[in-house]
């Protein structure tokens, strides 16, 4: 989850009288989880769902709401213009087809909105955007571009000098050569022209998803802003630009409209839209008996507007709250308007009678029989690696399930025998005192279709002492205590166990398992250094399905 | 510290100090202590290093039933001497006389030259006034006498006959104190009392895992408040684990480096067809983007249990159910002390037509109470697939701060519908190694999967 730093004294600010520990109560009631404080200073988590909390503008907004400081839908005062044209050519269609944006003027813009503002595009980019995939954003300084723009396609060797660089580059160069480039041109795909937004003058603006024009680029010297949004879905777009725009209106700015035409794209409208609701269903959710005006105070402390019509309630949504769908997402607005800590717990008998899983049961029985033998309890993750199933136990590599891009290279694969674990886990309590006797039931697993999940279950005995008959008695104890299951085993070869010292275990004349004394070359492997005997049977197919 | 003595070992080292090279037998005697409870104080005074035992044999002897007869008639050979000292006579007169004893009495005194034959008469020669083996049977007579009290010499002349000598051979033991037990002063006490301040050895209890005890702890707690378990499999494809919870598949959360993909794995089958045109028809609607089938049939390690609960949903429909699933689950994260990539989760759903989110609620404070948490409060928090959305807060004592539990919600309507559940589904879920942290005061969650046996064996089983 995304994470913000917060000032309490610009959030006081902007909000008025309200203490520092108001906030700090408060701010987990609009979903933000305080990471940490430090005097001033607090980071909050706050849900990929709410790109409007990336900004402390946007936390201030909902923060108005919870303390009825200032409640209701925030609207856009767009004012009419005609000064800014942006035509779309044909050529955008089948690589990067819908392009919007929105003017911002007379905005004081410091450090921290800057800042801020950078944080809220990235957090743009990656949620929304789908990592610019779907819809990215470009801001620029108004000032250095001369209207109308034209959104089109260049080829890659056209040149201009990127943010952050002070010469000329190639479309090629900024993509082979710029970390931006690396990161997201494959988004291009392998076409030979690329999206670009070219002003009257045939300055290039913005080289979209990519990198915006040097010229363009935003300072505290900036007054008036021009905002773009790119992307494959005209409605993705114009919901991200709707995100920014909120913002930028709350931060001091007076928004103007661009008219857009070309290639079937169309001005933004940045609408609310409207859902109907009614009492009973958000009762019915929250187990409350709430009236019509206390459900629409709610909805309105969490800047939304609501009206009565007939029995049913007329709720608008601003157009930067696209993660509102329908009406379950109007129950949690009301439900955090209202409050949660507003609403007890109720236990309601039930209707229903419980049950435990009877592999649950019969494992557990198992297990406390394994307890009295002596045995102790070890739980190994099924995700593994190749050193502890292969390597280490001098066993061939067949059929591995192997996990992509794993960040821990003890857990590539899964494991499809439980006992190397159980070898591993000895090789760590060398140290400890002896006899070491331990075992555990899990899950295996074996290619299949495409994948057989069994229940497997392994017992090892480690002391100076251990053999062969040891553990072929402890087996044979445990399934005839257990299911009145009587074993039979048979010479057999396996590479964990010692040729010779091998046996096939089977009940009924079906094979279930092997058990043997570990091979010298194993238990050298690992440095242990007593005698090692282990079994391992699978359960599936013989005390459940 | 003082030595405690047993009442038992007491008198033993009175007596031996008294009287100090004594028998068992002896000691039964002096201490009025049966022999069963002389044996065990000998034993506990040796492995105190506080009593010698010496063991030894000695060899007893008693006379046979010819030796007997020789002790109370004389010896062969004797009897023989008794009726030539007065005249020489006949040999077969002789025979007629001594009977069954002629033969030996005969061939010894003629093979050491006592007799000679003269004109068919035997008279005596050189015979010795004491014969060999006489002082031995006078020094045995009816008794039993220690072999080391004989003259040896004497014995064996008469130790080959048949019958005449019974060796019995005794082992004997014979305690005495130690330097270190004569020194001890023994007090009257009362009762029969043990070094009870004494260490013992250490002995281990095979013990089910702790983990697996806060497993079943959780799993009791939900079938009492009667939840139905269901169990289904870890690796499942992505239509279950993502799209049917309405995770787009352009979602972050769907990438490899959150998500653990099974390398070159796809399901053939991955749900029935009606299920599959509605998912994906409210994946086109609500996310707007090419919803890709191939995608959905790429198999993963389940990135929680939902997958399991949400498909026994679809597939059953009830209007009334308490189920929940419990089990392992996947992230591909970095391996730290507060995240693993593999942990257990309990995630149970509620659907029924007046389940409300105060229910929900009510059932996750009875849930905490039942394992002992009774500070708790909730806060919203978002799902993708859930709406509203909560968490529960708990405080934690130790650390002195609200951690997160278990989240909540009830599933979106984008969720069941396409799946045809019509009634209302309250859902929870979360990791239980958090609450095992909680019960064991562990800060890292690796403790759990190292199998170290000196934790494994220390652990506190009921907390």
């Amino acid at each position: 989850m995304p994470v913000i730093e917060l000032s309490y004294s610009r959030l006081q600010k902007l909000l008025g009288k309200v203490s520092k520990k108001q906030i700090s109560d408060s701010l987990p009631f609009l979903g933000l989880d305080i990471e940490s404080e430090d005097k001033d200073l607090v980071r909050v988590e706050y849900s990929p769902n709410r790109p409007d909390y990336s900004t402390d503008l946007g936390i201030a907004l909902g923060l108005q709401g919870l303390f009825g400081i200032k409640t209701g839908a925030i609207k856009l005062n767009i004012k009419k213009s005609n000064d800014y044209v942006i035509h779309v050519e044909p050529s955008v269609t089948k690589i990067r087809p819908f392009v919007t944006g929105i003017i911002a003027k007379n905005g004081r813009i410091d450090d921290i909105i800057i800042k801020q503002l950078m944080a809220m595009q990235e957090d743009l980019h990656f949620g929304i955007g789908r990592k610019r995939k779907k819809s990215s954003i470009g801001i620029h300084d108004l000032d250095k571009i001369s209207f109308p723009l034209r959104y089109t396609t260049a080829k890659r060797d056209h040149r201009f000098v990127p943010l952050n660089s002070d010469k000329e580059l190639t479309i090629s160069e900024i993509l082979d050569n710029t970390n931006v480039g690396q990161d997201y041109g494959a988004i291009l795909g392998n076409f030979p022209q690329v999206p670009l937004i070219l002003d009257s003058k045939k300055q290039t603006v913005s080289f979209p998803p990519i990198i915006n024009a040097s010229v363009t680029t935003v300072t505290t010297k900036t007054k008036n802003l021009f905002v773009e949004v790119t992307g494959i879905n005209k409605d993705d777009a114009e919901d991200m630009l709707s995100v920014v725009a909120t913002i930028l209106q709350t931060a001091g700015f007076t928004l103007v409209s661009t008219k857009i035409s070309g290639a079937k794209n169309t001005s933004p409208k940045l609408k609310p839209k409207k859902i109907l609701i009614n009492s009973v269903l958000i009762n019915q959710m929250l187990g409350l008996n709430l009236t019509n005006s206390q459900i629409i105070s709610s909805l309105k402390k969490s800047r939304l507007d609501a009206t009565l019509k007939g029995k049913n309630i007329v709720c608008s949504i601003p157009s930067y709250r696209f993660d509102i769908f329908g009406p379950m997402d109007l129950v949690e607005e009301v439900t955090l308007g209202y409050g949660i800590q507003n609403l007890e717990p109720i236990l309601s008998s039930s209707q229903t009678l419980g049950q435990t899983n009877p592999i649950s049961i019969k494992l557990k029985s198992l297990s406390l029989i394994m307890i009295g033998l002596g045995y102790t309890e070890a739980l190994n993750s099924s995700l593994t690696s190749k050193r502890v199933l292969y390597e280490m136990i001098n066993r061939e590599p067949i059929n591995i399930i192997s996990v992509l891009d794993s960040k821990s290279q003890e857990h590539t694969i899964l494991r499809d025998s439980i006992l190397p674990g159980l070898l591993e886990n000895l090789s760590r309590n060398i140290h400890t005192s002896y006899p070491q006797k331990l075992f555990e039931t899990g899950t295996i697993f074996s290619q299949g279709n495409p994948i057989d999940e069994t229940t497997s279950f392994a017992g090892i005995s480690a002391h100076q002492d251990s053999t062969f008959t040891e553990i072929k008695s402890i087996l044979q104890s445990a399934l005839k205590t257990g299911f009145d299951l009587d074993i039979e085993t048979k010479t057999f070869s396996h590479p964990i166990f010692e040729e010779g010292r091998t046996a096939s275990i089977s009940v009924h004349g079906k094979t279930i398992g092997i058990m043997g004394e570990i091979n010298s070359k194993t238990i050298e492997n690992y440095k242990i250094r007593v005698p090692v005997v282990g079994f391992e049977i699978s359960l599936s197919g013989l005390i459940f399905d | 510290m003082s030595q405690v003595f047993h009442e038992i070992e007491k008198k033993i080292i009175t007596s031996l100090k008294n009287n100090p090279k004594q028998t068992p037998e002896n000691l039964e005697k002096s201490t009025n202590l049966s022999p069963d409870q002389i044996r065990r104080g000998i034993e506990w005074l040796k492995l105190k290093e506080l009593a010698i035992v010496n063991e030894s044999q000695t060899i007893n002897i008693s006379l046979g039933k010819n030796g007997l007869e020789s002790f109370h008639k004389g010896l062969p050979e004797r009897r023989l001497y008794d009726l030539l000292k007065n005249e020489s006579k006949k040999l077969q007169d002789l025979q007629n006389e001594l009977g069954s004893v002629f033969g030996p009495a005969i061939g010894l005194a003629r093979k050491n030259n006592w007799v000679d034959t003269s004109e068919d008469k035997i008279f005596l020669k050189n015979y010795p006034s004491e014969l060999p083996g006489e002082k031995t049977l006078k020094q045995i007579g009816e008794n039993k006498i220690s072999k080391s009290e004989l003259d040896i010499d004497d014995l064996s002349s008469i130790l080959k006959r048949p019958d005449f000598i019974i060796e019995d051979i005794i082992k004997t033991k014979e305690i005495s104190l130690t330097e270190n037990a004569k020194s001890i002063e023994i007090t009257t006490g009362s009762s029969s009392a043990i070094n009870v301040e004494s260490k013992v050895p250490d002995v281990f209890v095979a013990r089910t895992h702790p983990l697996k005890d806060t497993i079943d702890e959780i799993r009791e707690i939900f079938v009492t408040l009667g939840f139905t378990e269901i169990i289904g499999s870890m690796a499942q494809p992505s239509f279950w684990n993502f799209d049917a919870l309405f995770t787009p598949q352009d979602h972050p959360a769907r990438e490899l480096q959150d998500t653990f993909y099974l390398d070159g794995l796809s399901a053939k089958k991955i749900g029935t067809s009606e299920q599959i045109r509605k998912i994906s028809e409210s994946h086109k609607k609500n996310w707007r983007y090419y919803w890709d089938i191939n995608e959905a049939r790429k198999m993963v390690l389940r990135t929680h249990t939902t997958c399991v609960t949400i498909k026994h949903l679809a597939d059953n429909k009830p209007d009334e159910a308490r189920v929940f699933s419990l089990g392992r689950v996947f992230r591909n994260e970095k391996v730290s002390y507060k995240h693993l990539v593999e942990f257990n989760q309990i995630e149970g759903v509620v659907v029924g037509k007046n389940a409300t989110l105060r229910d929900l609620m009510g059932i996750q404070r009875e849930f905490y109470r039942r394992i002992g948490i009774t500070k708790i409060k909730f806060w919203p928090t978002f799902f993708p697939y859930t709406e509203p959305s909560l968490q529960t807060m708990v405080y934690n004592d130790r650390l002195e701060k609200w951690v997160e539990l278990f989240g909540m919600g009830i599933f979106r309507p984008e969720v069941t519908k396409p799946l045809g559940i019509t009634k209302p589904v309250l859902a929870w879920g979360g990791g239980i190694e958090r609450i095992a942290m909680l019960k064991y005061g562990l800060d890292d969650v690796r403790e759990f999967y190292n199998n170290n046996l000196s934790w494994l064996r220390s652990a506190t089983k009921c907390q």
